[in-house]
């Protein structure tokens, strides 16, 4: 319980930073923010969406810096992000709601089965090391180092454009109503399959190539060496021997991780042009929409520190030693 | 995007056996004898002398334009040309030398910080040391590229150098938490003791007594740093932040994109750049499992022959005579 609570109160302190940064960085500008915001944007705002960045940053009247951040992060919790300009007026957070479920849905679902279907790749490359499997050394090592978004181009060239079997953007079919029949369901799994897929490529080589590593690393501890002269089925050994205390760190691994996936697979909504966080972050630096790219970062943020806390959970249940701790 | 094996690595216990200094210097070359490491270095050395000489030797000015719209890449144009009949393949040698400027310059300031916050959080105790490594756990838990675009937004000026600096400020927390956990392995090892008992100072211990010992994980740290700002770097052109060099590849791909190359079937225009940036991420993963495998020796592929028998680690060795291979 004592471990549970430490790390909640790390979420706690690193959800206070990151809110703290946002508040903080535009008033690092030299000068007034909002007119070097407008001077970035060459004349492309309208005086409203002034109006409203002078809200976001309490310029707007007469307060000292301390008010500004109480008033700011009193605006946090009754969920006010600002307004954008993109979609002018719609509030930050309304855009962010919107877009929020198919993020969740197509990078959750998504770096979840990554982990696992990379894990059990890592865990079979460890233990047949030196055989055939060795291939998956090189090809996995190329493949973690292309961006998500190229093999994203390249995977709507190959299977979407022209005749191709898949849509090429787009979350659902635009003839079907966002409702939760079995036609809409359908059309957006349908479209979310190559995104998804692009995704599992290219994060799911660096869980093999840890494990993997791990996996090699325990395969030497004299449990295992026990293990094999108990005369126990090597299935038995890899699974329950090898791989229950590879995993261990691997798990740790993702947690720590999942800040840097998340960044990647972000990219790959844009370039399917899928209605999620990471194409509406694509369209406010376009247009740069300070408010919502803050709004953006400050859900991300907390989207990760939630994942984060649930990964700890999991490895609450895997490791005993945390648990006698507490 | 290649993440660190692991957080603690073991290391060679050094001074367990006194090491003359010819089998001492041949140690330090048998890293290189690695051809993991050595096809790495190769393909970073290359990558290096583009990003010096690219822009020189590039055929075309990379922004001219020219007659031939979008054609194909043939003897004129060997990566062929833009909507503008722009040259791609002098782009991408233009392109180099931002990409490589910035992803090394984020990799060293990256690796200087990771140093100082993680050796001293590991080497020191306290409340000091207990909040930097707070304040690096922050920094990685925190999403790296919207932190990064946040950032780089507000600033009133972007160019490389700026962008390289933010990548930098913002992306050391990795190393530092593996410097941290080697430091806190190493502090209690005999020889560190008995340097403190003849009294040297702290500056002195960590000079000369730690940081020597952790060479390989500073390197190993710098050059994933480096994959991941010129990853970074990269995706920043792509999504089109103001302030990156104008042909770096990320911008050659942002430019393919808006100008739906796809559609359009113009595969030169963007798969040159994405193959470029996979070459130099595999050649600098390939350096760093090098080094992976000179600090681990458990993790060198290939099964060891001894007598006819092989070896593999984690297994009881049994002859595999007719017999045996029938039981199993």
């Amino acid at each position: 319980m004592g471990y549970l609570l430490r790390r909640i109160g790390f979420y706690a302190f690193t959800a206070w930073a990151a809110i703290t940064i946002n508040f903080f960085l535009p008033r690092l500008i030299p000068g007034d923010p909002v007119q070097s915001l407008i001077a970035r944007s060459q004349g492309q705002l309208d005086t409203s969406a002034i109006q409203s960045l002078y809200i976001l940053f309490g310029l707007d009247d007469e307060k000292n810096i301390f008010e500004q951040y109480f008033d700011y992060v009193g605006q946090l919790f009754r969920g006010d992000l600002g307004l954008s300009f993109t979609f002018f007026p719609t509030p930050v957070s309304e855009v962010l709601s919107d877009s929020l479920p198919w993020t969740l849905g197509l990078v959750g679902i998504t770096t979840v089965i990554s982990f696992f279907l990379g894990t059990l790749l890592g865990v079979l490359a460890g233990w047949w090391r030196g055989s055939w499997v060795d291939v998956v050394m090189p090809v996995t090592t190329f493949l973690s180092s292309i961006p998500y978004f190229w093999l994203g181009l390249i995977a709507i060239t190959l299977l979407a454009d022209a005749g191709g079997a898949f849509p090429s953007s787009g979350g659902y079919d635009p003839g079907v109503v966002p409702s939760w029949d079995m036609d809409f369901v359908w059309s957006a799994v349908y479209h979310s399959l190559l995104p998804a897929i692009t995704i599992l490529i290219s994060s799911m080589s660096g869980w093999v190539l840890s494990m993997r590593n791990m996996m090699l690393t325990v395969s030497s501890e004299d449990y295992i060496t026990v293990a094999h002269a108990k005369g126990l089925p090597e299935r038995r050994v890899m699974l329950n021997y090898a791989a229950r205390n590879a995993l261990l760190p691997n798990v740790s691994g993702f947690a720590l991780s999942l800040g840097l996936i998340v960044g990647g697979t972000l990219l790959v909504e844009i370039v399917f042009s899928y209605p999620g966080v990471g194409f509406q972050l694509f369209q406010a630096v376009g247009a740069k929409d300070y408010p919502l790219v803050q709004g953006i970062f400050l859900i991300i943020t907390l989207s990760v520190l939630v994942a984060n806390l649930f990964a700890d959970l999991i490895y609450l249940l895997l490791d005993p030693r945390t648990r006698k701790e507490g | 995007m290649a993440l660190p094996t692991a957080d603690v690595m073991p290391i060679i216990p050094p001074g367990e056996e006194p090491v003359p200094a010819a089998s001492k210097k041949r140690r330090q070359l048998r890293f290189l004898a690695n051809r993991k490491a050595l096809f790495g270095l190769g393909i970073f050395g290359f990558f290096c002398l583009l990003a010096i000489f690219g822009p020189m030797i590039a055929p075309y000015d990379p922004g001219e334009r020219g007659a031939d719209l979008l054609v194909s890449p043939n003897g004129d144009h060997w990566f062929g040309t833009t909507h503008l009949g722009q040259d791609l393949f002098s782009q991408m040698l233009d392109g180099s030398r931002s990409v490589m400027l910035v992803g090394i310059v984020a990799g060293v300031v990256a690796t200087v910080l990771a140093v100082l916050i993680g050796v001293t959080s590991g080497y020191l105790s306290g409340l000091g040391a207990e909040s930097l490594s707070a304040l690096s756990n922050v920094f990685l838990v925190i999403p790296a590229l919207p932190l990064i675009l946040i950032i780089t937004l507000s600033l009133p000026e972007t160019d490389d150098m700026t962008i390289a600096l933010v990548i930098g400020c913002t992306s050391w927390a990795w190393g530092a938490r593996v410097l941290r956990a080697q430091t806190l392995s190493l502090r209690r090892r005999d020889y560190v003791e008995a340097a403190r008992a003849t009294g040297e100072s702290t500056w002195r211990i960590i000079g000369f007594e730690i940081l020597p010992n952790l060479t390989a994980v500073i390197a190993a740290s710098f050059i994933g740093t480096v994959i991941f700002a010129v990853l970074s770097e990269i995706t920043l052109a792509f999504i089109g932040v103001p302030g990156v060099s104008e042909w770096n590849w990320g911008a050659i791909l942002f430019w393919a994109q808006s100008q739906q190359a796809l559609a359009q079937g113009a595969w030169w225009w963007f798969v040159p750049p994405g193959l470029a940036i996979a070459l130099l991420g595999t050649g600098l993963a390939l350096l760093n499992f090098g080094i992976d495998e000179y600090v681990n020796p458990r993790l060198r592929s290939g099964a060891t022959t001894v007598r006819g028998v092989k070896m593999r680690v984690g297994f009881t060795p049994v002859l595999s005579t007719g017999a045996a291979k029938e039981g199993k």
